[in-house]
């Protein structure tokens, strides 16, 4: 499903190269939920960039579902092979602040000629305990309720793979909870989950758990 | 969803710097169709201007003409037949004919077919010696007008002199100071002063009026006559050859000259007051196309400056709305969003303030002719342009508009598109 060969990604910094990932190597199955763990700072989120296809390495191969290279697509079919393949969730929500939790939900279905886009939105929304909420914007939601529809979001276009950046970050346990089962749910339906986390709670429902530090896997 | 969705969203997310963007592009459409509309009302005003000019000089030149036609009616060309011996140099030197032609010729021509010369007045003029009274005179015989028997008969211009009577001119009265009623001895015989006309500032003031009859009897020319006087001849400048044949046919051994006449001097009058009044019309017409040209020279200076302008506010609002859309593009792209539709994204939003700009811009630069149209705003619109035209202007307004917002936002809309997602999502 994943796998990721001695990638190593380094950036300027003000003191020379950083290197944020350090040949790290990783083989994920299906239906998996790997948790990798860490300080902040320890190359988690790049990792998880480097591994959706988002962020090319220096140096090391990366290859998703069905042994897609993504680095060696074409920009437009990198954004098409996300479209079509990966859902993302993040700590900051990133819901766009003037579409109401629906619209934001169907936002994906513009890079996708969706068939029942209003019909697949009803059902993530239900899915999600969101229908008090559907016309609500952002600012109006609480913060578990926003990353409900941040996850529903990335599963609009039944991605393969879920990448998850420190999703209960900004959550009260009860709702880190709520999203640490949803993605657990969506690994049980045969989908594969990649979550970066410095939640202790996330490892108990993690199939996996892989620590990092200083852009190692230990 | 659709793009259009997201954009309308959007505008209504972030009202001012939409609404900052159709100003902009409202105010280049404005500048733009506001120009050429005033310019349109510039040419409408200078067409209707000289249109009513031409009415008024049309109707001041029909009424000198009919003024002329009048004159003419009036005072016809005058002419004088001479014998054909006469030394033309001579009579102009001395106003008279030395030479004589016999007084039956008169009759000939009042017998004549010929309509073209009327009151025919026979004439035998000379200057001479008044013995009684130590003067120079021009004594001139006359018998008045001798009817044409084809015309239909006319007031005639001039009376005849009765035999005994005289009429002096005013220098002659005034000199010698001489009444009328006074009795004046002329060449041994005896005649009544029955006129004294007033100053005429020619040779008529030294000139005495007395009978035909008489004159030739004073002047030893009995049956003979020097000139035929033909007042109100009807011929106008090309047809005095034609006369000139016709009193020859008749009266050969004669020749024909005319005298200055008003009519002709009022026609030339009336020339020279529809030259100047074609000079005015020109005049104006220059006025109004040195004032168009400048105002297209102004137009043209400050159109693009302000074309120019708006782009660039257009452009740094589209610059200051990815700025502040860097988060959201970031998601989109992350979602799948391709960069081709990031950047599509940006240029629908530019159609749209386009659209609107360009019809608000529209409305705007109309309203200069709405405010100077007197209250009368189709008229006004029909003066400015066929509806093709309005056709046109709306075309060029929305088009336009929509073109100076595109490629304002062009470079703002590639910068958006090829923003790099993982960096949004890392600095996040």
């Amino acid at each position: 499903m994943i796998q990721l060969k001695k990638v190593t990604k380094r950036f300027d910094g003000p003191k020379g190269k950083v290197t944020a990932l350090d040949e790290i190597s990783i083989d994920m199955p299906s239906g998996e939920l790997l948790a990798i763990s860490g300080p902040s700072g320890c190359g988690k989120t790049t990792l998880l960039l480097a591994a959706s296809g988002m962020l090319r390495p220096d140096s090391g191969d990366v290859r998703l579902m069905d042994g897609y290279r993504p680095y060696d697509l074409s920009p437009e079919q990198r954004s098409r092979m996300r479209a079509d393949l990966i859902g993302f969730v993040f700590q900051q929500f990133h819901l766009i602040p003037y579409l109401t939790v629906k619209e934001n939900i169907i936002a994906p279905s513009l890079s996708l000629s969706n068939q029942n886009p209003e019909q697949r939105a009803r059902e993530l929304i239900a899915r999600f305990g969101l229908q008090e909420r559907d016309d609500h914007l952002p600012s109006q939601l609480s913060t578990g309720e926003r990353q409900r529809t941040a996850l529903a979001r990335a599963l609009f276009n039944q991605p393969k793979i879920i990448f998850a950046d420190e999703p209960t970050g900004n959550l009260d346990d009860e709702n880190a909870e709520i999203v640490l089962n949803h993605l657990r749910d969506y690994t049980a339906e045969g989908g594969s989950v990649l979550l970066v986390t410095h939640n202790a709670k996330a490892a108990d429902y993690a199939t996996r758990t892989l620590k990092m530090k200083n852009g190692r896997l230990m | 969803m659709k793009i259009r969705h997201l954009v309308t969203r959007e505008i209504l997310h972030r009202k001012l710097n939409f609404a900052l963007s159709v100003f902009a592009t409202l105010i280049a459409t404005a500048a733009l169709i506001g120009s050429v509309v005033l310019l349109r009302m510039h040419d409408a005003r200078t067409h209707s201007i000289l249109q009513t000019k031409e009415a008024e000089l049309q109707v001041r030149m029909e009424k000198l003409n009919d003024d002329t036609r009048k004159s003419m009616l009036k005072l016809g060309f005058n002419l004088v037949i001479l014998p054909r011996d006469q030394d033309l140099a001579d009579w102009y030197a001395d106003d008279y004919s030395t030479k004589y032609m016999p007084e039956s010729y008169v009759d000939r021509l009042a017998e004549s077919d010929i309509v073209s010369v009327r009151h025919i007045l026979p004439s035998l003029q000379q200057k001479i010696r008044w013995p009684e009274r130590k003067r120079t005179i021009i004594l001139m015989g006359t018998r008045g007008e001798v009817p044409n028997l084809h015309l239909s008969p006319q007031k005639p211009l001039v009376q005849p002199v009765p035999e005994g009577t005289i009429i002096l001119g005013h220098e002659l009265h005034q000199s010698m100071g001489i009444d009328v009623g006074e009795n004046v001895r002329l060449l041994g015989r005896n005649f009544a002063v029955t006129t004294c006309y007033p100053e005429r500032g020619n040779k008529d003031d030294i000139t005495a009026w007395i009978s035909l009859k008489e004159a030739q009897e004073l002047l030893g020319k009995e049956g003979l006559i020097n000139a035929i006087l033909a007042l109100e001849c009807l011929c106008t400048g090309n047809a005095l050859p034609i006369i000139r044949k016709e009193v020859a046919a008749i009266l050969p051994g004669t020749q024909v000259i005319e005298r200055g006449s008003r009519a002709l001097a009022r026609a030339e009058a009336r020339n020279q007051v529809a030259e100047e009044a074609a000079t005015t019309l020109e005049n104006e017409k220059r006025g109004r196309g040195n004032l168009r040209a400048e105002r297209e020279r102004m137009a043209s200076i400050l159109v693009p400056v302000i074309l120019l302008t708006c782009a660039l506010w257009v452009a740094l609002m589209a610059f200051i709305n990815v700025r502040s859309r860097r988060e959201e593009i970031g998601i989109l792209r992350t979602v799948g969003v391709s960069a081709k539709r990031i950047f599509f994204l940006f240029v629908w939003k530019h159609i749209s303030i386009g659209l609107l700009g360009g019809f608000l811009g529209l409305i705007l630069g109309s309203i200069p002719m709405l405010l100077l149209s007197n209250g009368d705003s189709a008229a006004a619109l029909e003066d400015v342009g066929s509806f093709p035209f309005w056709l046109g202007m709306g075309a060029l307004a929305i088009v336009g508009a929509s073109l100076l917002a595109v490629i304002a936002g062009w470079i703002p809309a590639l910068i958006a598109a090829r923003q790099d997602p993982a960096e949004v999502m890392r600095e996040e």
